[in-house]
């Protein structure tokens, strides 16, 4: 944790003011699970204080060989999971487009066929003995990642009596401050369970949930062996003291 | 027109949804064998500086029922006020504290646990002193955006009543939303998500 990701100087300003309406709200009743768990009354504002601007930085010491290879890393030796094998790479980015070195990436999903490994988890399709489910990756000094995974299948879900999620992969994202910390789903080009999804339409803003889907990039796949989408999460950006304090600015 | 300010848009959130356990605390969840151990559920190790406490934390929703499919991570500086982060630039922090927990709450009780140290007091941005808190964030199925909220030590009143945060709340009945009550070593913060008692959660 205390190790430095980077050589460039650490970032000490306040977060811009975060875009609730791009956000979903907290009470969206088509996710009816919200209903309940959604505050209703306004947040308190803050200007970033020394709590929020700070916040964890992880090490590659923690990572594993096959972290980044969702394959592999629950499989017997000599398998591998079932499913159509893809590359998922891109950016780590602050709104003001740099890019965020060192930022840790934690990501889920389920099977091929749209089953989770999970005590709660009913739906009836098959698990695969050699697939988990978890990975994780650290950005590279210019804000790059990549892992390889299986396409994971839709599933149905309790909330409609016939809703169904698109296939999707679930993001963790460790910034450099607290306030920066989020977690969101990527989705896959050209399907169209996404606009039929009440979770995806919590989001209020079409151009919003369009940032939330992968390219399939032809270019950045391995021939014979696995195809590839693109991917890039925007964290909040940081102001920085242009004037005040010149040698912290940037 | 004028000239383009070029700044992108953060990636809109999503919820963790049921299972985010599977990536978040895999081992919790029974996928053994991908990490040694879940990120998070050590804080100290015993050369950690500082007075040890336990802090114990539920997430209630609307009708009064713990979430049993939370995950809770909390943030804090040291004993000394400092945070163990790149961005603090004020000193160095305690190598052995990391600053940063993570929790799955109880799938039977919905509580979760962490061990930990009473954190020092830090600045506000105008130079007034913060009184000890720890900065919360949860995020669970039905939670579309991770919610921030702090915890405030019961025991630290004097402090408590000179914290610039604490005194932007314009409803002083709500003030005791964030502060944990103290008994033994362990302080107990209940978070309702709504309701008659809704915590004061932070847009920061
Ligand atoms: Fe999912």
């Amino acid at each position: 944790m205390t190790e430095r990701m980077s050589n460039r100087r650490p970032e000490t300003g306040a977060f811009f003011r975060r875009d609730l309406n791009a956000h979903p709200p907290a009470y969206a009743p088509i996710y009816k699970t919200s209903v309940l768990r959604s505050p209703r009354r306004a947040l308190l504002s803050l200007d970033g204080t020394l709590s929020e601007i700070t916040g964890p930085v992880f090490g590659h010491n923690i990572l594993g060989e096959l972290d980044n290879d969702l394959i592999h890393n629950f499989a017997k030796p000599g398998e591998s999971a079932i499913g159509p094998r893809i590359i998922v790479y891109g950016k780590v980015l602050d709104e003001r487009g740099k890019g965020v070195s060192g930022a840790l990436l934690e990501f889920w999903q389920a099977n091929a066929g749209g089953r989770y490994r999970h005590k709660k988890e009913g739906y009836i399709a098959a698990l695969d003995p050699n697939f988990g489910g978890c990975g994780r990756t650290i950005t590279d000094e210019d804000g790059s990642y990549a892992f390889r995974t299986i396409q994971p299948g839709p599933y149905p879900w309790p909330n409609g009596p016939n809703d169904w999620r698109p296939a999707h992969i679930h993001f963790s994202i460790f910034g450099h401050g607290f306030a920066q910390r989020l977690i969101t789903q990527m989705y896959f080009e050209g399907d169209p369970m996404i606009w039929q999804c009440p979770i995806v339409r919590t989001i209020p803003d079409r151009a919003a949930i369009e940032r939330l889907v992968a390219a399939l990039d032809m270019e950045a796949t391995i021939p014979m062996d696995a195809r590839a989408y693109k991917f890039d999460i925007v964290l909040r950006g940081r102001r920085s003291s242009l004037f005040e304090n010149r040698l912290e600015g940037n | 027109m004028v000239q383009s300010l070029d700044r992108l848009k953060e990636s809109p959130s999503q919820t963790a949804g049921p299972y985010a356990h599977i990536g978040l605390t895999p081992n919790f969840s029974g996928i053994s064998g991908v990490y040694e151990s879940d990120l998070g559920v050590a804080m100290v190790n015993e050369k950690t500086k500082g007075e040890r406490i336990a802090v114990k934390i539920r997430v209630i929703d609307g009708s009064g029922t713990p979430l049993k499919d939370a995950v809770v991570e909390i943030w804090q500086a040291d004993a000394a006020g400092l945070y163990n982060s790149p961005s603090e630039m004020r000193g160095a922090a305690d190598p052995n504290f990391t600053g940063w927990g993570r929790q799955a709450t109880d799938m039977a009780t919905g509580e979760c646990l962490f061990e930990t140290v009473k954190p020092g007091r830090m600045p506000f941005p105008d130079g007034r002193l913060m009184a000890p808190h720890i900065t919360i964030w949860i995020v669970a199925r039905g939670i579309n955006i991770g919610l921030h909220t702090r915890m405030y030590f019961g025991d630290e009143e004097a402090a408590n009543a000179e914290d610039p945060v604490l005194a932007r709340i314009e409803h002083r009945v709500r003030v005791a939303t964030l502060i944990a009550p103290r008994d033994g070593d362990t302080y107990t913060f209940d978070i309702h998500l709504q309701g008659e008692r809704e915590t004061v959660f932070l847009d920061i």
